[in-house]
């Protein structure tokens, strides 16, 4: 069955000035540079990774809001182009995306439920009552009451107003949505609620989602496979059960044991990285991981390693993993 | 509302009231003369109750001319900051809109139009329009565009950038939808206290060029045109200039004090 | 700070290339001088002599680079009126302007920012709300009433001081207190203000509850910060000097430069209105520099800026 998304050889550079003392020198910002990836009808790709790491770049390209320096995103079959033309404005209906600031995302001046129904308004569909009745159902499923509907978004809750977001990106009925960090700027116990329904608004739609975060227990609940991104390219994908208990990659590693659990007494490999992260305008041959991993070898610093299937689900991109994969007997324990 | 803003605001209503009934409320029409009554004080100064505010050196009562000057300067003024605030806030759309030279284009207009006293540029444009109403008007339309560009350009690039403008795009709206529908009424307020603010200045611009005796000509009379032509008198007949002095001080002292009042309702953290 | 500098300064080039242009475009693009000067009914011969002379009857654009290659060398043109270089006619005018305008500068400076600060330190007190009132008073006045008032009051009303004219230093006491008045309102208004949220800051409550005697934080602390904003105002105060010059001269009768302008521009005398045009608009033109530069000067951080700008690479 073909994927619902097809990300191939994503790339995206920024011509960027730098100031050196009196002049300006040009420097390429290697934001993405070179992903794949494959996300299927109805399911959830989580893509985590530290700020600056592309993640909403990625976002951007796959919608159709950034235009690629290289590289092709295919939706339905269908390449997504950058020009924001009428055709553009079409495939909307059926990507959008949710963002993690909700208050900023909204108009202080229209009422929630109004704001809801916009999106009919712009593509023409249905007539004014039934626009009216579509967005009342919607938010009345997602846990928005009719008391909230006349409302403007500051009279409404962090979480509240999260769900008016969601609401107005589903009344259009897309088969993906791209969340960037939409639950972040909430409340723990909010946090919850709206990944709940998240998954509720799945189940009952049919929705795929992009789902970006830097909070990785998130996307272990939520996702069917993770991606982890690191300068631009991903470093690992693999579902979350696997890639949280065993993670293959120096840099999943230390992520992975960066996050305190109450399931763990003690935490035996805490893996903290040394030096400082490299700079996404440096030009350097090799893995781009090199710098921090403790286990970096000659070949790290040559050669960038492909994402290479390890197994069916999962991928890795690094040389010693590889290595590894070809020598199965060895423990991994040599690794750590 | 406090006191003086309550008090400024029912002397705003009278002005508008003057100006539009003008022609019912004058006892006599502006121009015309009476050659044996001329320069007749105001009522309460010695003069008759024919002319309340008395006459000029003409022989025209100065209570009509007042009206009618009102009417004329509030004329000029209205249209001129219309013009203003609807060249400015274009201008502002289109540098925030297409960025790029256009927006650097802008810049640059803006910084000469605010760095020459307006009333230099003024004049120089003078010398070469004459002085059609229509043209004074449209050059009084250049006052103050800036100051609407910059708001608008500035709220605008907010709301683009990282706000609810760029969700609106997203959903696939058209640029005119998010201008017309979601920006300029999100800073129509902002726009509205700078016009407000704005608007005496032009009384008063439009009033000393007129005293120049390069705004407004005779036969029509404007409050400033008043003052000028009845400087002569000044010693014998002040009460022709001092009518419309106190006047063009009131109104504008009404207008910026309802101005002050309005922002700081909208925006307390300006002041 | 110098890369800054570099490109204000370029800027105002540009600003008065394009006030020039301007100039030169609006005034000579139409409206017959030639009829104005000689009077409708004079002979047609006459008229087009005096264009010949005066260079009207070629294209525009070769009037255009002509007058660019006059200005070169310093040839401003001749008034029309009587003959003789219009910048020179200007350039005899300035002392008296200035005469007017130097001390109105000083007085402005003077009252409003002492009248701010004062208002400043005693917020919400009924002299501070006085003080806001009358400012606001101030600048809605305009200039020519005020002088008209002064004059009605002072010249004809008590007879202590003359109504018009500059034979004597009382006459200039009356054009220069209507000139400074209205820009002293505006500084006052503004100097406030600026106190206030100086005055609200951290570092001044810091600054007082270390114990510092209150009148040494207002003089050391709080003003200079204050100062910082109110710079810039003080830019455009030399734009309403010029602006106001031209009203209360005429109001005067002071024979300055604003004076000039006016008159030349009801006769439409080219040149010399061009070589007022250029002069108030390298006035503005430095003054905004120079505002620049103290800026630059007094800000500490506008001038460290840049430096820690250059050292991230």
């Amino acid at each position: 069955m073909t994927p619902l998304l097809q990300v191939q050889e994503l790339r995206k550079h920024f011509q960027v000035s730098v100031p050196e003392g009196w002049r300006q020198r040009k420097a390429n910002l290697r934001a993405v540079d070179g992903i794949s990836f494959d996300l299927h009808a109805g399911q959830t790709l989580g893509l985590v990774g530290e700020s600056g790491c592309g993640k909403t770049t990625t976002a951007r390209l796959v919608l159709g809001l950034t235009e690629a320096t290289q590289g092709q995103v295919l939706f339905n079959g269908q390449p997504v182009a950058a020009k924001r033309d009428a055709t553009w404005r079409a495939q909307r209906q059926n990507m959008q995306m949710v963002y993690q600031n909700p208050l900023g995302a909204l108009d202080r001046r229209l009422n929630v439920i109004s704001q809801v129904l916009e999106p009919l308004v712009i593509h023409g569909l249905g007539d004014a009552l039934s626009r009216v009745e579509q967005a009342q159902d919607l938010m009345a499923s997602m846990g928005l009451p009719k008391p909230l509907w006349q409302r403007y978004p500051h009279e409404l809750s962090g979480g509240q107003r999260q769900r008016v977001v969601l609401a107005r990106a589903l009344i259009l009925k897309p088969s993906l949505l791209v969340c960037d960090e939409p639950v972040s700027a909430l409340d723990v116990s909010i946090q919850a609620q709206v990944i709940n329904l998240l998954q509720d608004v799945q189940e009952r739609m049919g929705v795929a989602y992009l789902f970006i975060s830097h909070d990785l227990k998130v996307v272990r609940q939520v996702s069917d496979q993770v991606a982890v991104m690191y300068l631009g390219h991903i470093v690992e994908q693999a579902p979350p059960q696997p890639l949280f208990s065993e993670p293959l990659h120096p840099y999943s590693q230390a992520l992975v044991s960066s996050v305190p659990s109450l399931w763990q007494r003690s935490n035996p490999k805490r893996h903290i990285l040394q030096g400082d992260p490299p700079s996404p305008l440096s030009l350097q041959s090799g893995c781009v991981f090199q710098n921090r991993c403790p286990h970096a070898q000659a070949i790290c610093r040559e050669v960038p390693p492909r994402l290479t299937p390890l197994s069916s689900e999962r991928q890795v991109a690094c040389h010693l993993v590889s290595e590894q994969a070809d020598m199965p007997d060895a423990p991994l324990e040599s690794l750590a | 509302m406090p006191l003086l803003v309550r008090l400024c605001s029912l002397w705003i209503v009278v002005v508008l009231g003057i100006a539009l009934f003008a022609d019912f409320i004058s006892p006599y029409s502006y121009s015309q003369l009476d050659l044996l009554a001329r320069l007749r004080p105001p009522a309460f100064w010695g003069g008759s109750s024919d002319h309340w505010l008395g006459t000029d050196e003409l022989g025209r009562d100065v209570l009509s001319r007042l009206f009618h000057s009102v009417r004329i300067s509030l004329l000029v003024a209205f249209i001129s900051t219309l013009l203003s605030a609807t060249v400015g806030v274009l201008m502002g759309f289109a540098a925030a809109h297409f960025r790029g030279w256009v927006e650097q284009l802008v810049l640059t207009l803006v910084d000469f139009q605010a760095s020459m006293p307006f009333m230099i540029i003024a004049l120089a444009v003078l010398a070469f329009f004459g002085n059609t109403l229509v043209l004074f008007i449209a050059l009084m339309g250049f006052y103050g565009w800036e100051r609407s560009a910059r708001i608008a350009r500035g709220l605008t690039i907010a709301a683009n950038e990282q706000g609810y403008a760029s969700a609106v795009y997203d959903l696939g709206a058209s640029p005119w939808r998010v201008y017309l529908r979601h920006i300029l009424p999100n800073i129509a307020s902002t726009l509205i206290v700078s016009v407000t603010l704005t608007f005496p200045e032009v009384i008063l611009l439009e009033s000393g060029l007129s005293f120049l005796g390069l705004g407004v000509q005779p036969p029509m009379t404007s409050l400033g045109n008043m003052v000028g032509y009845g400087r002569e008198y000044l010693q014998s007949a002040p009460w022709i200039l001092l009518a419309p002095s106190l006047f063009i001080v009131v109104t504008t002292f009404s207008v910026s004090m309802l101005g002050d009042w309005l922002r700081d309702l909208l925006d307390p953290t300006l002041n | 700070m110098m890369r800054f500098l570099v490109i204000r300064f370029l800027r105002g080039l540009l600003t008065l290339f394009l006030v020039l242009s301007f100039a030169f475009l609006i005034l000579r693009s139409t409206g017959d001088p030639a009829m104005l000067i000689m009077s409708a009914d004079a002979p047609p011969e006459a008229l087009e002599a005096f264009r010949k002379g005066w260079g009207l009857d070629a294209p525009l654009w070769q009037q255009y680079l002509g007058y660019f290659k006059n200005l070169a060398q310093g040839n401003f043109g001749y008034s029309m009126r009587d003959k003789s270089p219009a910048m020179d006619l200007v350039l005899a005018r300035i002392p008296a302007t200035l005469s007017l305008a130097l001390p109105a500068f000083v007085l402005k400076l003077l009252i409003g920012i002492s009248a701010g600060v004062y208002a400043a330190l005693h917020r919400n007190t009924w002299i501070d709300r006085f003080l806001i009132s009358l400012s606001i008073a101030g600048y809605t006045m305009p200039s020519f009433v005020l002088g008209l008032v002064l004059v009605l009051v002072f010249a004809v009303g008590l007879g202590w001081l003359p109504s018009g004219g500059d034979a004597t230093w009382q006459h200039a006491i009356l054009p220069v207190i209507t000139l400074s008045l209205g820009g002293a309102a505006v500084l006052a208004r503004f100097t406030r203000s600026a106190m206030l949220e100086v005055m609200g800051q951290s570092y001044i409550r810091t600054a007082s509850a270390k114990g510092l005697v209150w009148r040494r934080v207002v003089l050391h602390h709080a003003m200079p910060n204050a100062a910082i904003p109110t710079l810039t105002v003080i830019g455009f105060m030399v734009g309403s000097l010029i602006a106001g010059a031209v009203v209360v001269e005429s109001v005067f009768s002071w024979p300055g430069v604003g004076r000039l302008l006016v008159t030349s521009v009801a006769n439409r005398d080219l040149a010399v209105v061009q070589s007022l045009l250029l002069l108030v608009a390298t006035t503005m033109v430095s003054a905004n520099l120079m505002v620049d530069i103290l800026y630059g000067w007094i800000d500490p951080r506008v001038r460290s800026g840049q430096a820690a700008q250059g050292k991230k690479a």
